[in-house]
């Protein structure tokens, strides 16, 4: 089951249940990805912080050296990127980040209390794994929520919820999951996708 | 008072904010009672912690350079703690390290005895 889980370099958009023997065997052939070495580049050149063309060019070597020993799958991504939906996707986060850091911190310093925790199923709407790793990423990282457990192929997301021991708390963090992947789809969604994510929504997807 | 001045307040604010972020992350590392609780406190004020920490350097140093190599810093940071939280935290309920005590509802735990019950094998 460990391809089931959520992983940074699985983010392809295949949704079926395909035979995934055969699918890891295709994925894991080494081929050039350029937007892969591009970003290699220049997380060396900012490591070594100087632009310099000796920089570069060692950087392009150790680069597709990388991508030729560890091959990863290619992110399949047919999207569209609206700068506004993206902004607020990473406004909000923020916002998250900060109010969910000082409610971890709050409970952490209140001696007389112990978390007592949840685990919850979401079941996320849209059809894409690059959507789910990136929901699942955002979730972890925001307190309060880890991803336990993430399953590609009934796009269920399991949660372990800090501090959640009633119905209430428990239909607020599922809410709160679910309102996450919305601004992830529509900041990055294709109209096509958006489409089926909203038709998705409609027929009761949402809890 | 001049914008050097203004720099180096708001460094040093945000770099107190990140310390003393990082010191409850630290508590809660020891006072939270079991791995998966413990998961919340590693991966939460701490990532917060380190980002303002960040801020704060990129503040005091003004230098073009080291704010390339900061921002690859709060990147890679924002995209690993995620991922090595979530490892640790499903090894960790898989081995059984989650005390029923401080699980209320786990709806993961019924989903798979059910997926037991109607096909016979778990999912391996």
């Amino acid at each position: 089951m460990s391809d089931t889980t959520v992983d940074t370099s699985t983010g392809t958009t295949s949704d079926a249940p395909t035979d995934r023997a055969g699918a890891g065997r295709s994925r894991r052939r080494p081929s050039f990805q350029w937007p892969f070495v591009a970003w290699l580049v220049i997380v060396w050149v900012l490591l070594w912080g100087d632009l310099s063309f000796a920089n570069v060019l060692s950087g392009l070597a150790v680069a597709t050296l990388v991508s030729l020993v560890f091959p990863l799958p290619p992110i399949a991504f047919a999207g569209r990127v609206r700068p506004l939906r993206l902004a607020w996707l990473v406004l909000h986060f923020c916002y998250d980040l900060v109010v969910a850091s000082f409610g971890v911190a709050a409970r952490a310093l209140n001696p007389r209390h112990t978390p007592v925790n949840s685990v919850i199923t979401v079941r996320l709407r849209s059809r894409s794994d690059l959507y789910l790793t990136l929901t699942g990423e955002l979730l972890t990282l925001v307190p309060g929520s880890v991803v336990l457990e993430a399953d590609r192929n009934t796009r269920t997301l399991h949660l372990h919820v800090l501090d959640a021991n009633d119905e209430a708390s428990m239909a607020r963090a599922r809410e709160t999951a679910l309102k996450q992947e919305e601004r992830v789809v529509r900041a990055l969604a294709s109209d096509t996708e958006l489409a089926a994510f909203e038709r998705a929504v409609s027929e009761g997807g949402v809890a | 008072m001049s914008w050097t001045a203004i720099a180096d307040t708001v460094s040093a604010i945000t770099l107190l904010a990140g310390v003393l972020l990082t010191l409850v992350a630290a508590i809660g590392l020891v006072r939270f009672p079991d791995v998966l609780s413990r998961m919340h406190a590693a991966t939460k004020p701490q990532t917060l912690g380190m980002l303002l920490i960040l801020v704060s350097l990129g503040f005091r140093l003004r230098d073009p350079a080291v704010l390339g190599m900061l921002i690859t810093v709060a990147l890679l940071q924002l995209l690993t703690a995620p991922v090595s939280a979530h490892m640790v935290s499903r090894a960790a309920y898989r081995r059984g390290f989650a005390p029923p005590e401080t699980i209320a509802v786990d709806e993961l735990a019924k989903a798979e005895s059910e997926e037991v019950r109607t096909t016979g094998a778990g999912q391996g």
